[in-house]
């Protein structure tokens, strides 16, 4: 397997007023492609940063972070967003679905960032809710659909663009026991059918051990587990 | 890549109320923008409809308006001699030399007394003005206490009915007939016998003289020759021209007071729809925050608030035209403000009027959506994620 993500000496300093605050500390990490890793760690310890410096959200103070061959660092804001369109799909604890749209138009939405004519768009929509299990629902509002299919949709809409990697921040936090399970087997199908790579943080430690690999993260420093 | 439309579109009636709101004081704004310049627009249209493009008008040197202009009965006969002038099927000159007087008529169904035109004129005035045709009775006879009436003046003065009298310049008149000016401002003028007109008013001297040119070049000659006479002082000017710029005055004074005051309404629009846009952008933070990770642009999600507000006041501005457009049923009487006497005009909707219109509502979405949008594609995508 070849290395997909490639982290040297990250660290990352947050200025409020006069006082520093070091949220990562140099980090070392490899992540090998087709990989499913768990971030763990208490509150504040920098996981959901790290999380962000992988999905190029956020740039590191110091150091590199080299995902898909790209050195993300180098890259100006424009860039990153280009990057984050083809190679990162998202999902959120909250599932971050536009309210007005409904499950088809959310899981198009990426699509309008990519050259695409509108018969293959409609093939790749269909066949993102078909492997979340939504085919019934494509013109239900997020309102119209429960927590568990809210965020299924944030799958497709995830997977839609067909992305190296996932980047997912506590994709059950918001779901009850069924669901979340419901979520995490779609994860686990994903990774092993379609060889994403996914890159998860979590609370939960029945959640996490359904990755291949967790890392904790405690005061800005990683330790392998 | 921008965002999709139907995302723009959707997102402006998630808030119904103050878009609504939004939306009726954007189209309020542009209902009276729309009816001023339909109103001065109607003005113009119909002073320009009352000249014809191949008459010419000689008045007074410096006189702005007939009537305050004066031309001898000498004058009219240099004014008739010179050639160029076109002829009537009987082979007589097409040169009226007119007057004009203004008196107090009765408004019809009120107590209000008007300025109505009169103008003294001659029975070949038809030939002289195509577009002004006898639809009721017959024309006065020369020589005689007989008048016709406009069709606008008919419905807008009392005893302006065929066989009804009026009383002006000592002596009373016949309405004999009814003349129709379609709109222009002959129609609200009662017209009789120069002479008798002359005599009535104890007025020794014509006020205008028209005259029918043969063509463009004819015109330019004809105006080079009286302007080189030096027994004249007088102005040529073709009849067009010189109604366009009577309507300059009054047209031009409503078109700016209108402005003024639809620029101070428009400051309230613009500043509902800049609340309404700023709400919509603090409400749905976390939204585009997670546009912003998808991959979209600050530019597009600048765009995309933009055009947000953009269809709002679109909306605004095309139910603001809608209602102004009902205004075309509509005639009124008003002053003119150079000749003070009454005219009749209507409303009138031009492509001009609609353009300006949207353009106008256009830029109250743009100014009000403009730092809402700014606020919202400067968020910065990790902040935006955190929002509640």
């Amino acid at each position: 397997m070849s290395t997909i993500i490639n982290i040297e000496n990250l660290s990352k300093t947050y200025h409020r007023d006069a006082e520093e605050l070091q949220v990562l500390k140099s980090i070392n990490m490899q992540v090998e492609n087709g990989e499913f890793l768990a971030l763990m760690g208490p509150s504040g310890s920098g996981k959901s940063t790290l999380l962000n410096m992988i999905a190029g959200l956020d740039t590191p103070t110091s150091g590199k972070v080299t995902i898909c061959g790209s050195e993300l660092s180098q890259m100006n804001e424009s860039q990153l967003a280009g990057w984050r369109s083809q190679h990162v799909g998202f999902i959120f604890q909250f599932y971050n679905l536009m309210p007005v749209l409904t499950a088809y138009e959310n899981v198009e939405l990426p699509l309008h960032l990519i050259n695409l004519s509108k018969e293959e768009r409609d093939k790749k929509i269909r066949l993102a809710l078909n492997l979340v299990g939504l085919p019934d629902r494509m013109d239900h509002y997020p309102n119209q659909l429960s927590g568990g299919q809210q965020q299924r949709v944030a799958i497709a809409r995830a997977i839609v663009t067909d992305p190296s990697i996932i980047v997912a921040d506590e994709p059950t936090g918001d779901l009850d026991r069924k669901s979340a399970e419901e979520i995490l087997n779609l994860m686990v199908r994903f990774n092993k059918e379609l060889g994403k790579t996914i890159i998860m943080v979590t609370h939960d430690p029945h959640a996490a051990g359904r990755a291949h690999i967790k890392k904790h993260l405690d005061k800005g420093t990683l330790n392998g587990a | 890549m921008k965002l999709p439309l139907n995302y723009s579109a959707k997102s402006l009636f998630v808030r119904k109320t103050t878009t609504i709101v939004t939306i009726f004081g954007i189209s309020l704004v542009s209902f009276v923008y729309a009816a001023v310049l339909m109103l001065s627009g109607g003005i113009k249209e119909t002073l320009v409809q009352t000249g014809s493009p191949d008459n010419a008008i000689i008045i007074q040197r410096s006189s702005i308006t007939e009537t305050t202009s004066s031309l001898t009965r000498d004058h009219a006969n240099i004014l008739k001699s010179y050639p160029g002038i076109a002829r009537n099927a009987e082979g007589r000159l097409i040169a009226t030399p007119e007057v004009m007087v203004i008196v107090n008529l009765k408004k019809k169904d009120s107590d209000d007394m008007v300025n109505a035109p009169l103008r003294g004129t001659e029975t070949n005035v038809f030939d002289l003005r195509q577009n002004v045709k006898l639809i009721e009775g017959r024309m006065f006879t020369p020589g005689t206490s007989e008048i016709v009436v406009g069709a606008a003046a008919r419905r807008n003065y009392e005893q302006c009915k065929i066989g009804d009298k009026l009383f002006f310049g000592k002596r009373e008149w016949n309405v004999v007939g009814v003349f129709d000016a379609g709109r222009t401002g002959f129609d609200s003028e009662v017209w009789g016998d120069t002479e008798q007109f002359m005599q009535a008013f104890r007025r020794p001297l014509y006020s205008s003289m028209t005259v029918k040119l043969t063509d463009q070049e004819a015109f330019e000659n004809y105006q080079a020759l009286a302007d080189n006479d030096k027994r004249l002082r007088v102005d040529v000017k073709q009849e067009q021209q010189f109604y366009a710029d009577q309507s300059e005055n009054i047209a031009g004074f409503i078109r700016i007071l209108g402005t003024v005051v639809t620029t101070i309404f428009s400051i309230g629009a613009i500043i509902g729809a800049m609340i309404t846009m700023y709400a919509a952008v603090a409400n749905r933070t976390r939204e585009i925050g997670t546009l912003q990770a998808l991959g979209f642009s600050r530019k597009s999600i600048l765009l995309g608030f933009l055009i947000e507000s953009s269809l709002l006041a679109m909306i605004g501005g095309l139910i603001g035209l809608l209602v102004a457009s009902g205004l075309s049923q509509f005639s009124i009487s008003t002053v003119n403000f150079d000749s003070f006497s009454e005219m009749e005009f209507r409303f009138s909707l031009t492509t001009e009027t609609i353009t300006n219109v949207l353009l106008f509502a256009l830029f109250m979405g743009f100014s009000g959506g403009f730092l809402p949008a700014v606020r919202a594609a400067r968020l910065k995508v990790v902040d935006a994620l955190r929002s509640v």
